[in-house]
């Protein structure tokens, strides 16, 4: 079984290995394909071994647990490493059209490569040291790819963006040192009582805050979330893609777990802050991208406003929110890391990401236009896609316990998401040119485009099929909630899970 | 650095070091030591090489890229730990086969897939370590 669990995280780490190797031929490139498909195949057996047992552990080393690194996946990791690998494919298709030769040559499928590995990890460690090793592989490697390439910007950027996530793993780090103080345990399985147990809960809450800050800087909630905008708007669009769409998951993921499976203490007090740090980050957010006029800089700002939806579903507590929170988690990686793809495609249309330099999108590639309409408005919360079952579960799960002042807050950020789309929409699609010129794909061989049309085009289609048939992914959800608020079985699972 | 004496010395504490490496390397697990340590000291003789003899030299007394050792390494380290699938164990579990004995006390040696991990660990370490310090010097 415990294979079963191994096999996401082992073949992106030797599809690195092979591809750094052949860095400089041709081959490099599909190796670094051939394992984002692998990991997806991988990903998918882990799965279907997910749907058939439940919760499934393996015991890495064959060190017993508490003792040893434990693997463990239950519904919610098996969709992050499905959706992860899924990304993961849709991006190494993208980075075939976008990214130059000589950044290939300086190992950029390898490093790519890496970060799959590390966010997978992450998603399905049962270990917090373990935890904390896969957020330094992410950090490393995202860190590597956001300033490949060079220039000012984007060293710049990249100097912001891991300084503040050094300050947040740090942070993370004495909190597990802490936590290893009081408990003497390390697996997030074992904590659980361990924490329960312990006689100082004081202590345990502010551990708890700790941990909260550390895991907020990663998924970029208010007011930790300056990182975001400053950086992620100037890498290729392929990493900021795959950025956008998996790292700051990453940090939500692990608040998630920590805050269902270990921090239950004292729900009234972490989970009200949580509740008011959700809505914050969901209105900054999207009022923030209001001021922008660069494509990525207001997708940026919006990665913001989303993520606190999804902290919102943790916030609230109820298995209907949790379910939201889930369904809205894998719904928005689609999505946004799709609206990354667009803007890297109209740039390559239109000549730039400045809104005020393009437009005449809608009119010179309306097949772009009718490729960002879907996941624009799925971000927005249009019925019937994708990201309007994802809104509609969060709402009513604060209408059911009368948190009349947070579904408000829910639905107008959800309006004021729709003013920045049509903003992009506007100025982009439906504008002339300023220069008034048609935009035409012509600076780049047609392969290239279809390169970076195909992933769009995929990940549109799933965003379609969520939206349109959401019951198979909406009971998924609930389950996967259901299996975070009583984690009995994945609790019982790690422990007893015999190598 | 020009100074005579340290070249003469490094001469010496380069070769020193290297073979101090490598015991920290093959004395590992079962004592002090091991594939990151002996990696570190590795790394340090070769620093040391290149402080008295210059970057672009020590460059190619490496002979290949430390980028590529690392990733060598790493690739080693993969293996050695997806060697214990093929003895029917979860991923990392040491394989051990012990030579004149049955345990590390009675046995004369073993052949185990631990030393070869601790390789790919030094090797990644070794990469690693230089491939910074290398492009720190030749910036300057």
């Amino acid at each position: 079984m415990s294979w079963v669990l191994v096999m996401p995280i082992a073949v992106p780490f030797a599809a690195a290995v092979g591809a750094y190797l052949l860095r400089n031929f041709t081959a490099g490139r599909y190796v670094s394909l051939a394992g984002s498909v692998l990991s997806l195949v991988a990903s998918a057996v882990l799965m279907a071994a997910v749907l058939e047992h439940g919760v499934i552990a393996g015991q890495m080393s064959n060190w017993d647990a508490p003792f040893g690194i434990t693997l463990v996946a239950d519904y919610l990791a098996a969709v992050m490493v499905v959706i992860t690998a899924i990304t993961g494919l849709a991006t190494a298709i993208y980075a075939l059209g976008e990214i130059p030769e000589h950044v290939e040559g300086l190992g950029f499928h390898a490093l790519f490569q890496v970060l799959i590995a590390g966010v997978t990890g992450a998603f399905l460690t049962g270990d917090l040291f373990n935890l904390y090793v896969w957020f330094e592989v992410m950090l490393i490697a995202s860190f590597s790819l956001l300033v490949i390439g060079g220039g000012k910007e984007r060293l710049d950027a990249g100097i912001k963006y891991v300084a503040l996530n050094l300050v947040s793993t740090l942070i993370f780090l004495s909190g597990i040192g802490l936590l290893y103080g009081l408990t003497g345990t390390l697996n997030m399985a074992d904590l659980r009582g361990a924490v329960a147990d312990l006689d100082n809960q004081g202590l345990v809450t502010v551990i708890a805050m700790m941990f909260m800050v550390g895991f907020g800087v990663k998924a970029a909630v208010f007011p930790l979330f300056f990182w975001l905008p400053a950086s992620y708007h100037t890498p290729y669009f392929a990493i900021s893609a795959v950025f956008a769409g998996l790292l700051t998951k990453v940090g939500v993921y692990a608040l998630m777990r920590m805050f269902t499976l270990v921090f239950v203490g004292d729900v009234g007090f972490t989970h009200e802050i949580l509740i008011w740090v959700s809505l914050l980050t969901m209105f900054t957010g999207v009022i923030g991208a209001a001021a922008q006029t660069d494509f990525r800089k207001i997708l940026s700002f919006h990665i913001i406003s989303q993520i606190g939806y999804m902290t919102l579903g943790l916030a609230l507590f109820t298995p209907l929110a949790l379910m939201g929170g889930v369904f809205y988690l894998v719904h928005h990686i689609i999505v946004k890391a799709n609206l990354f793809f667009v803007a890297g495609l109209a740039k390559q249309y239109a000549g730039s990401t400045d809104l005020n330099r393009i437009g005449g999108l809608y009119k010179s590639a309306p097949l772009l236009a009718a490729l960002f309409i879907i996941p624009a408005f799925s971000l927005a919360g249009f019925p019937p896609l994708s990201g309007f079952w994802a809104k509609y579960l969060i709402v009513v799960a604060a209408l059911e316990i009368e948190a009349w002042f947070v579904a408000f807050v829910a639905l107008l950020v959800g309006l004021l998401t729709i003013f920045s789309m049509t903003k992009i929409w506007g100025m982009a699609f439906w504008k002339p040119h300023p220069d008034g010129i048609d935009p035409t794909p012509d600076r780049a061989p047609p392969g290239v485009t279809r390169a970076m049309m195909a992933p769009i085009a995929g990940l549109a289609a799933m965003t379609i099929v969520i939206g349109f048939y959401p019951e198979p992914f909406v009971q998924f959800a609930e389950t996967a909630a259901m299996q975070l608020l009583l984690p009995n079985d994945y609790v019982d699972t790690v422990l007893g899970a015999r190598p | 650095m020009n100074s005579i004496i340290f070249s003469a010395a490094a001469r010496l504490l380069v070769a020193l070091l290297f073979v101090f490496s490598l015991f920290m390397l093959l004395r590992g697990h079962h004592l002090p030591g091991g594939g990151f340590i002996g990696g570190l000291i590795g790394a340090v003789a070769f620093i040391v090489y290149s402080l008295a003899c210059g970057p672009a030299e020590a460059r190619a007394a490496l002979r290949l890229s430390p980028e590529v050792i690392a990733t060598w390494g790493l690739g080693i380290a993969l293996l050695a730990g997806l060697f214990a699938f093929v003895m029917g164990d979860p991923l990392f579990t040491g394989q051990w086969y012990w030579v004149g004995g049955d345990s590390y006390e009675t046995a004369a040696f073993s052949i185990n897939s631990v030393l070869v991990f601790d390789i790919g660990v030094y090797l990644v370490v070794l990469g690693g370590i230089l491939s910074l310090t290398y492009a720190f010097e030749e910036e300057t």
